[in-house]
């Protein structure tokens, strides 16, 4: 059962990055004005930072939804907010007046991450103290 | 860096499989040990990633934070709650499974058609060291966000002291 669980992510994350080379074709394709602004000729761009801002935003929504061990989902939960961090970060680069203001956001959202980690665990350490588990399917009692 | 020349691409491409595929070591990896070090190898990822976009301060924060504080919380807290003996049922049933993958790809496929699709005003600028400008900014435009966070961070961190100590007596109906 794991191993198709692999062959299936991988295939998603396969077709994730097929859409990029699709997505980024086709807007060249429609709209050339648009797409050289968009897609620079030569050399990094805007673009290339959200795709891969987007592909790790995926795998950490993958990995909160398949994992079961609460700490691998805290792990997932880091992955999101470090994607956020990064979009903030290229987009005042390539298109604030100036880089600076993404860089102090990104700042807050890692001083966030980390209080969100530090109670997470210790929310997660009395769940373990009581119910003796870190399964997230196991701690249900708030279920109706 | 201007985003041309053959080491800047060399560089960018190294961090970004860096920080995008450990992400499936976190997805695929059997032990929790193992899944931290490949967060480890992603968090490295971003760090090179900032560096590389010119937010020099951002970059070193990302190594300080996350890999110093923020990965060796989540190290203890698998030492902490780390049993041999009974082994977590990864996937319940394919009932998860399948909406996992879809909710992914639709994800993946929303953020990947608005990232490539509009037409963002871009144009990478010159950059310089940060250091100080980040300081001003934090201490001008950003204070009242500083000290909302400050106080955030204070609050989080003394409830999580209170939450996660050990009690001594269980008996006594006092928590």
């Amino acid at each position: 059962m794991s191993a198709l669980t692999a062959i299936f992510s991988m295939s998603g994350a396969l077709l994730a990055a097929a859409l990029a080379q699709a997505g980024s074709g086709a807007g060249a394709a429609s709209s050339a004005a648009a797409a050289a602004e968009v897609v620079p000729a030569a050399g990094i761009g805007l673009v290339h930072y959200l795709v891969v801002s987007a592909m790790v935003f995926t795998l950490g929504i993958a990995i909160i939804i398949i994992r079961r061990n609460a700490i691998a989902v805290l792990m997932g939960i880091e992955l999101l907010l470090n994607s956020a961090g990064l979009n903030f970060v290229a987009f005042s680069r390539y298109v604030a007046k100036d880089g600076i203001d993404g860089q102090v956001v990104t700042i807050f959202i890692i001083v966030l991450a980390a209080a969100e980690a530090a109670l997470a665990l210790a929310i997660i350490l009395n769940i373990y103290n009581n119910l003796n588990t870190v399964d997230v399917d196991e701690a249900d009692a708030l279920k109706g | 860096m201007t985003g041309s020349g053959i080491f800047n691409q060399v560089m960018f491409w190294l961090f970004a499989v860096m920080a995008v595929a450990p992400g499936f070591g976190i997805l695929l990896a059997k032990d929790i040990v193992r899944q931290a070090f490949w967060l480890l190898l992603s968090l490295v990822g971003f760090a090179g990633l900032y560096l590389h976009l010119g937010a020099d301060f951002l970059g070193f924060i990302q190594v300080l934070v996350y890999i110093g504080g923020i990965l060796i919380l989540f190290l203890f807290g698998v030492m902490l709650t780390y049993r041999m003996d009974v082994p977590l049922k990864e996937v319940k049933g394919w009932g998860l499974v399948f909406p996992g993958i879809i909710a992914g790809i639709l994800t993946a496929s929303a953020l990947l058609y608005v990232a490539s699709r509009t037409p963002w005003n871009a144009a990478a600028k010159a950059t310089a060291p940060t250091v100080s400008a980040v300081g001003s900014r934090v201490m001008s435009t950003f204070i009242l966000p500083f000290e909302v966070i400050s106080m955030v961070l204070l609050v989080a961190l003394i409830g999580a002291t209170y939450i996660a100590r050990r009690k001594e007596d269980k008996g006594r109906s006092e928590e």
